[in-house]
């Protein structure tokens, strides 16, 4: 039973970095309708400055220009697309930030050489005693960090201008034009915040017990694709579940060190778990069907 | 108005699946490319002939991803998978059991031949398993549940070691055709040159690679191709045409995975040996930037592509000492491969941005055709690069 609560706690902290990391894929799906696959680079670069920063300014500087860093790396992807693609098919756009990741990735990779950078985080490979379990201190804070964060997002979405224009945007982007609302700005916001989320997720998923930060961590990153798939492309609230779930999931089989063939089945169970869900509901668990209107 | 004798030559070339008397200029120069081609090996060198081993792979899979990405308008990032299927489905159907060595591999010790066919099909066979998810999923959500089969792969070939060989592989049984080896034992000797492995398996490659264009060509211009088409610009108008759309898009991801297969049966072919680590992310990427580049649901410009991108590394690698800018690899700068990423993620974006039609569109505008038309290949012609 302790081992179950432990590995549950633990699988609620990587939960809520996968929904930090899905809900960056669910804001920009819903302002701009791109599936953003160079989202794993972006959360990349926020690491890579954070972990070069760190040792000359303070933690929380470093990771502030790190938030900024990537946001900045998201609204260039964002000013590319609405310079020429604004109303071009979804495979059009994906493919441009496929192109902007292969970019990314190539030169990060070639900085990082073989390096395992640290994030340099203060909390360091602390272990706290719950009474039930032990957990890393780093998780234990990502769990908090996460709460507020995803607290304070869903607020500003619901009762913030932004939050309102956005969702008007997202329901038909025509009408909440002729309201006056101004669709450049608000998708700009969008992709800056998932750009800044991803920053801040990769602090956590650097963090001990991992071994640290290097181009690899992209791969991690993509696993919060099934995250934001099982919960529905265009839900936040379905990112911060299919993210839990996800995360629950990974902790519960490599806790158990469930096996198939010989093989961590860790590795691949978002995955596994992405295709039996779109299986049974294609669109994922909240998502909003698709109707075809002729 | 059935008299066919007075349209007009336009009209003639519009009209899908007659071709006119005339060559056209077009045609004569693909062919001449083949025969260069062919002829090649007498006047290159061996690693010449393992970099165009490799583009030719490439090619025929390339082929295959803009049928279904182009065409038929469903994103994939699922190809490497399916090349890894045909090239592990070769080697474990050809291979020996029980070979000296550490190696854990098992084999069935068929027929090469046999081996490569029944590895092609297994691949289509895969590409049918996942299409019940395939033809639910419109695109985007597709391109994100094909990402799965990649990392679901990965797990496979490390650990179902009797078919792979585990993290280090195994290696691959040389093809032979009715018993005839293509390998150095028995080298001939045309024109003064020795034909070892690589000068027979180019040879080989290219017959593969034409006809597998010459296929695509002929599928894209029948009634698949057009059926293909519509679904991708409305599914709605595709049904109520009368076609099935789920049988659709099964089939173009049929189609594209035994197109992968092969390819993945000449990589093990040309490396002679599978790794796990070739069948990564990377490598769906690297097809996904080859058919952009060429344009999206044109096959020469998915062959261009594909050297582009299979090639262009190599060569800068080769060719490093005398390129500025280029470094070793694993001194911290660029070397090739990085630098060749580089340049086609870079092409990659540009094309988007500036030339959706890719370099088949751009070749065309040189050439004063028709305009470019975004991201959708030229609609009765789509078979022509």
């Amino acid at each position: 039973m302790t081992d179950f609560l432990s590995y549950l706690v633990n699988g609620i902290s990587l939960g809520g970095i996968y929904a930090l990391i899905a809900l960056g894929f669910v804001v920009v799906f819903k302002a701009t309708e791109v599936v953003n696959f160079a989202h794993g680079s972006l959360l990349v670069l926020g690491g890579y400055v954070i972990a070069r920063l760190h040792t000359d300014v303070p933690f929380v500087v470093a990771v502030l220009a790190g938030c900024a860093v990537a946001a900045v790396g998201a609204l260039v992807i964002e000013r590319l697309y609405s310079w020429r693609l604004r109303d071009s098919n979804l495979n059009a756009l994906a493919i441009l930030t496929i192109g902007v990741d292969i970019l990314l990735i190539t030169e990060l990779t070639r900085r990082f050489g073989p390096d395992i950078l640290s994030t340099g985080d203060p909390w360091g490979n602390k272990i706290v005693d719950l009474g039930f379990a032990e957990i890393a201190q780093a998780r234990l804070v990502g769990i908090g960090v996460t709460a507020v964060l995803l607290a304070a997002f869903f607020v500003a979405f619901k009762y913030s201008s932004w939050g309102i224009a956005m969702r008007a945007g997202a329901e038909d982007g025509e009408a909440a034009a002729l309201m006056g609302i101004r669709r450049g700005r608000v998708t700009m916001t969008a992709w800056a915040v998932a750009g800044a989320l991803a920053a801040v997720a990769a602090v956590f998923l650097c963090a001990f017990p991992t071994p640290g930060l290097d181009a690899s961590v992209r791969l991690t990153a993509l696993r919060a694709f099934p995250a934001a798939i099982l919960g529905g492309l265009d839900s936040t609230a379905g990112a911060v579940v299919g993210g839990l779930a996800i995360g629950i999931a990974e902790a519960m089989t490599s806790g158990y060190s469930v096996k198939l063939a010989g093989g961590n089945l860790n590795d691949v169970v978002p995955y596994l778990v992405m295709l039996l869900v779109l299986l049974v509901r294609p669109s994922g668990l909240l998502g909003t069907k698709e109707l075809t209107r002729v | 108005m059935s008299d066919t004798a007075t349209r007009s030559p336009a009209q003639a070339r519009a009209a899908p699946g007659r071709s006119p008397r005339r060559v056209r200029p077009a045609t004569l120069a693909r062919v001449a490319l083949v025969i260069v081609l062919a002829v090649l090996p007498l006047y290159i060198d061996t690693s010449l002939l393992t970099i165009g081993l490799f583009t030719m792979a490439a090619v025929v899979a390339a082929i295959g991803l803009t049928v279904l990405v182009g065409t038929a308008g469903q994103l994939s990032l699922a190809h490497a998978f399916f090349l890894a299927v045909g090239g592990y489905g070769y080697a474990f159907l050809a291979g020996e059991s029980g070979v000296a060595g550490a190696s854990t591999a098992q084999g069935l010790g068929l027929d090469p031949l046999l081996a490569a066919i029944l590895a092609v099909i297994a691949a289509g066979f895969a590409g049918l398993l996942f299409s019940p998810i395939a033809s639910r999923l419109r695109g985007i959500y597709l391109g994100v549940a094909s990402l799965s089969l990649v990392f679901i792969g990965e797990f496979c070939y490390e650990n179902v070691r009797s078919v792979t060989g585990g993290f280090n592989g195994r290696a691959a049984t040389p093809f032979s055709l009715f018993g005839w080896e293509f390998t150095d034992a028995n080298t001939l000797i045309v024109a003064g040159v020795p034909f070892g492995r690589f000068e027979k398996l180019w040879e080989l490659f290219l017959v593969v690679a034409v006809l597998s264009y010459v296929f695509a060509a002929n599928v894209l211009r029948g009634r698949m191709g057009r059926a293909m088409r519509t679904v991708r610009d409305s599914e709605v108008a595709a049904a109520v045409m009368g076609v099935d759309v789920r049988r659709t898009k099964a089939g173009a991801f049929v189609l594209s995975s035994m197109y992968a297969g092969l390819g993945g049966v000449m990589v093990a072919l040309a490396f002679g040996r599978l790794t796990p680590n070739y069948f990564s992310l990377a490598l769906s990427i690297g097809f996904l930037a080859a058919i952009v580049v060429g344009g999206l649901g044109s096959i020469g410009g998915a062959a261009i592509g594909a050297f582009f991108v299979t090639a262009g590394p190599l060569l800068i690698t080769r060719y490093s000492s005398s390129l500025p800018f280029i470094s070793d690899s694993g001194s911290g700068g660029y070397d090739g491969g990085k630098a060749a990423a580089l340049l086609y993620g870079l092409a990659v974006v540009l094309v988007v941005l500036f030339e959706p039609g890719g370099l088949a569109a751009l070749g065309k505008r040189l050439a004063g055709r028709r305009p470019a038309r975004a991201l959708t290949p030229a609609p009765s012609t789509g078979a022509s690069p």
